[in-house]
């Protein structure tokens, strides 16, 4: 269980990049708002998470967008929804 | 014969970039078939061809930049006998006496060019435009698709491998064209389109629970935004005010029955491109939600069609969703208004006498007042608050289609 977090960052990485090309994973702040930092629209946001529910086979309500602004919060709740799939 | 032109793309755009043809003599081609790929400031834009025939002969080569109207092909029109060998001979050397047979011309000239341009594979639009922003040369490289052709996931892995770095310029200039492009058709906007401007509050607390109520019920991938909504409760509100959608040209506004919507879609890395949705306000929410999402994918990607450039008949931008409260539009000519939205926000709000908090949404209408009137205006805004207040009945409004077949009238 404590490799899957790490392993599971790399994945919504990767994902991410297939949104916004020009994001440096090195440069993101993990505890800062995510879509600000990346700059994504509320199309890139639900592309985003439609690739993470075709990667990681989890569907995410829009009742919980709200938990998932930063990095840290979305990495918490896939753990929690027991997704560690890399 | 058919001249099959080089259309012009928006009015944003003078000249384009043959990429690469789709097409070769020979080939039957039916309306609205991609004929070949043409690079602008902005965007590789698929060509499409507005014809039935039968590509007779390719006169511009790729690598060519060429401005609008400029003859790219010639078609044989459907039934049309190919022409008898008069053709005029090629001016690069004589002939080899083979060349008797009908298809002199073209082959010819692709020699000659292709030994200037070596190896060529085919390059898809999405992976040259990365490739431009990388600095890499795709056409050096060795594809995976079809025929050798190089991908985006080439470029990628090319950019990945230890590959000398970039020799920089290429985006930069992209970068400035694209805002020399936009800079031309903004000051040309702001020097002749008389513009007024409107402004209303829309409460959205209706549109949002139905949004929402729906969404619970359907997979993620079948999830609708907002912008869908709002997109076809402006189609429908424009039958309010018919003056708002259209084209002016030649001192005369051209009113349009279909509403093609330009959605304002911004690009990573900067700059902006407002290719249209086709009658918006014929489709079920579901088809807009999809194309939609199809339109910014490909915008992105730098992959677009001709029609979606040439022929929205009004704009609309939702710049709320980079937290603004409200836009004020400058309208993309030929077109006549342009609507904004901005920030969904949940605000106070006076309802019954009671202050409470509210989800709200600030509209706004740019338009030219050569074609219509603050009335309008205002009426337009109206009926588009009204709209938002009864989802449901909005949602099955569908409108019958202007214009069947899509696009071009």
């Amino acid at each position: 269980m404590t490799n899957a977090r790490p392993a599971l960052a790399a994945t919504v990485l990767g994902i991410l990049r297939t949104i916004a090309p020009e994001v440096e994973p090195g440069a993101l702040d993990p505890t800062r708002p995510l879509r600000h930092q990346v700059d994504l629209d509320s199309m890139d946001w639900l592309n985003f998470l439609v690739a993470l529910h075709e990667r990681l086979g989890v569907n995410i309500p829009e009742a919980d967008y709200a938990r998932l602004v930063t990095l840290d919060k979305l990495l918490d709740y896939l753990l929690e929804r027991r997704v560690s799939r890399g | 014969m058919i001249d099959f032109k080089l259309p012009s793309l928006g009015a944003d755009m003078d000249e384009g970039t043959l990429l690469t043809w789709q097409v070769k003599p020979g080939d039957a081609v039916k309306r609205g078939q991609v004929v070949a790929v043409v690079d602008t400031s902005k965007a590789a834009v698929d060509i499409e061809i507005w014809q039935d025939g039968v590509v007779a002969e390719l006169l511009v080569q790729p690598g060519a930049k060429v401005p609008v109207g400029t003859v790219l092909a010639r078609l044989l029109a459907p039934g049309e006998a190919a022409a008898p060998a008069e053709a005029p001979a090629p001016a690069a050397g004589p002939l080899p006496a083979a060349a008797a047979l009908p298809q002199p011309v073209t082959p010819q000239v692709q020699d000659a060019q292709s030994t200037t341009m070596a190896a060529r594979h085919p390059v898809s639009p999405a992976a040259r435009r990365r490739a431009k922003e990388l600095g890499l040369d795709p056409d050096t490289m060795r594809g995976s698709g079809p025929q050798g052709a190089v991908t985006l996931a080439d470029i990628e892995a090319a950019a990945a491998g230890p590959v000398t770095p970039a020799p920089a310029a290429s985006a930069p200039d992209r970068q400035k064209d694209m805002r020399k492009a936009i800079a031309a058709a903004m000051s040309r906007s702001k020097r002749e389109i008389p513009h007024y401007y409107l402004s209303d509050t829309l409460p959205m607390a209706a549109a949002l629970a139905w949004l929402q109520q729906r969404n619970e019920g359907v997979a993620i991938t079948e999830r609708m935004l907002p912008a869908v909504l709002l997109l076809h409760a402006v189609a429908l509100a424009l039958r309010r005010a018919p003056q708002l959608n259209g084209f002016y040209r030649d001192g005369v506004f051209q009113p349009s029955r279909a509403v093609h919507a330009g959605v304002a879609i911004s690009l990573r890395g900067g700059g902006l491109v407002a290719p249209a949705i086709h009658d918006v306000g014929a489709k079920p929410l579901v088809q807009l939600m999809q194309e939609l999402a199809d339109l910014v994918r490909r915008a992105r990607a730098g992959s677009l069609r001709s029609s979606e450039m040439s022929d929205p008949t009004i704009t609309v931008t939702n710049l709320g969703d980079q937290s603004v409260e409200a836009v004020f539009g400058v309208i993309y000519p030929p077109q006549v208004a342009l609507v904004g939205f901005g920030r969904l926000a949940v605000r106070p709000w006076v309802q019954d006498g009671k202050v409470c908090a509210l989800p709200l949404l600030t509209a706004t209408l740019a338009a030219d007042h050569r074609a219509s009137d603050g009335h309008q205006g205002a009426l337009f805004l109206a009926e588009l608050r009204e709209l938002l207040q009864q989802p449901q009945t909005l949602a099955d409004s569908i409108a019958p289609a202007a214009n069947p077949e899509g696009s071009k009238a």
